[in-house]
């Protein structure tokens, strides 16, 4: 198929809704196809009931159609099996199961966990927690200037007390894709398990979970056209079998009685209570999409609009954009700062020109203090973005300056 | 570029080029304010002398435009008032912001009323308002 960006934008009430604005939030979440929307309201209009409870004709379908959408999870990252994917509410969700019942299957006091300076809170905080309720060792993982990290650091992070190593795919802050598959040899090599927070690598890039060979990656619909409030764990099935629940309660059980409980297994174990079956139907729906629009051309056009936003900001004087110098690196992540110039203010000089960017610290206030800046902002793009979007950013924020009264 | 912007030109002044953005040796009082969500973050430095009339007033800190100003502006039209009179203005200010103020009011308020249209940004209105509660904050047991 070939890339036709406006043809592809009609398939967005958002875009026919919103028509001046130039929508670069997409790391925060990206907009839905009519068809997705449409994919959810079907299941509640003709398939709606509870899944896996009815014996009647009914539930059987919303089940079927839930397990589809697994099955369809699990060939989009290719996972051995289904059973390696947990539907879950997002990412968050994804990693604070992960971290908690991680903990709680293989650490214990004294043991070590490595975490990343580049997290999002998301996963920073769960694998904190865990690690003051285990009584465990938090150290962490510094990245270099450029938002790499080195392999020989991590080395030397890792003793035979490591248990586990959280660590994001791809920044929400740099845009840099982290190689994980050097990580997961090393961590390996000490009987450790590897924790890769997909939420920004896999709606942006080929994702081979058994290529990485990590043990877990956790991803959101709604950053890759899907519905909010649905997301993934990817977990290799004997680390899942083997691992506590989550949350307890309906149809995560086999048999109960007041004194005993077998749980069922992988994946349901983990999936307590309603499921969001019109979610997964959903995210499902957006996979088709991704997959008909095809990676190769999503990176493509990404990759093409990347290289205009990051030479056009790098042109602009008193403008930093933080992370490589190689838009390669960047991934359709934009992180700035202007000089004398408070990123709020930014952003809404942006917002005020129909410019939808993000201001702060981007869930990320550990990164932003160990580089020593207080905020950023960071304009985030997705395959349906536009050259015209993509200068009028440009020209917009070379504005910014003489505006805010600087005369340079 | 469009002109449907609420950067005019006393704001961006007083940001770019501040008058009373600097310490001062021994102030009589000196309170920090906090916008932690945003990390708008001042410190106002002030000297009154027997009377309770504003001798010297300043402010450093951190954050956005429409804090900055919002603050030099503030500390250029309490300089020579009393504790009182500011106080007063403080009043005023914060009724602007919040929309309830008058014409009258807002043209008393001479060049604080060029922050008038924060009144319609929600998300904006505790950076207006940062420096005056400090003001407010700093004077609350008198």
């Amino acid at each position: 198929m070939s890339f036709d960006v406006y043809a592809l934008r009609k398939e967005f009430p958002f875009f026919s809704e919103y028509k001046d604005l130039a929508y670069l939030d997409n790391g925060a979440t990206s907009q839905r196809p009519q068809k997705v929307i449409d994919a959810v309201n079907e299941f509640y209009q003709k398939y709606n009931a509870n899944p896996f409870r009815g014996l009647y004709d009914l539930s059987v379908e919303a089940t079927d159609r839930y397990e589809a959408a697994r099955r369809k999870a699990a060939r989009f990252i290719n996972a051995d099996s289904e059973n390696e994917i947990v539907f879950v509410r997002n990412a968050t969700e994804a990693l604070n199961l992960a971290a908690f019942s991680l903990g709680e299957m293989c650490v214990k006091e004294g043991d070590e966990i490595i975490i990343s300076v580049c997290e999002h809170h998301s996963n920073m905080l769960p694998w904190r927690h865990m690690a003051d309720r285990k009584k465990a060792t938090v150290k962490y993982l510094f990245c270099k200037e450029d938002g790499s990290f080195s392999l020989d650091e991590l080395k030397t992070l890792l003793t035979d007390k490591t248990k586990i190593l959280a660590v994001t795919a791809m920044s929400n802050i740099f845009g840099r894709i982290n190689d994980i598959k050097s990580m997961a040899e090393l961590v390996h090599e000490k009987n450790a398990y590897i924790v890769a927070d997909g939420s920004q690598s896999v709606p942006h890039s080929h994702t081979d979970v058994k290529a990485l060979d990590c043990d877990f990656l956790a991803f959101s619909g709604h950053k890759m056209l899907g519905p909010m409030g649905i997301g993934v764990l990817y977990g290799k099935s004997r680390l899942l079998e083997n691992m506590p629940p989550f949350l307890t309660g309906g149809e995560m059980i086999e048999n109960v009685s007041l004194e005993e409980v077998t749980y069922a297994g992988i994946p349901h174990k983990f999936e307590a209570g309603t499921v969001n079956a019109g979610g997964a139907v959903g995210l499902a729906k957006a996979i088709d999409i991704i997959d008909d629009i095809g990676m190769d051309n999503i990176i493509k056009h990404e990759e093409a609009l990347t290289k205009i936003a990051f030479e056009g900001l790098s042109d602009i004087p008193h403008v930093h954009i933080l992370g490589s110098d190689d838009y390669k690196d960047h991934n359709g992540i934009i992180t700035f700062k202007i000089d004398n110039v408070h990123p709020h203010d930014v952003s809404q000089i942006l917002a005020d020109n129909d410019i939808a960017v993000r201001a702060g610290h981007h869930c990320a206030e550990p990164l932003h203090r160990y580089l020593n800046i207080p905020s950023t902002t960071r304009a985030s793009l997705m395959f349906y973005n536009t050259e015209e979007e993509i200068r009028r950013f440009i020209d917009c924020v070379k504005e910014i300056r003489p505006l805010m009264g600087f005369r340079d | 570029m469009n002109n449907r912007t609420y950067y005019n030109e006393i704001l961006t002044e007083h940001n770019a080029d501040p008058l009373h953005k600097h310490m001062i040796a021994n102030p009589s009082k000196m309170l920090r304010g906090v916008n932690p969500s945003c990390g708008d973050d001042i410190t106002l430095l002030i000297n009154t002398d027997e009377n309770g009339m504003i001798t010297e007033g300043s402010y450093v800190g951190d954050g956005c435009a429409i804090s900055q100003a919002s603050a030099d502006i503030m500390i250029d039209m309490i300089i020579g008032k009393s504790v009182d009179e500011a106080l007063k203005l403080k009043d005023k200010f914060i009724k602007m912001i919040h929309g309830e103020a008058s014409e009258e009011e807002i043209e008393s308020l001479e060049e604080a009323s060029a922050l008038r249209d924060i009144s319609h940004m929600p998300s904006r209105v505790k950076c207006a308002v940062l420096s005056w509660h400090t003001l407010e904050e700093m004077y609350k047991d008198k």
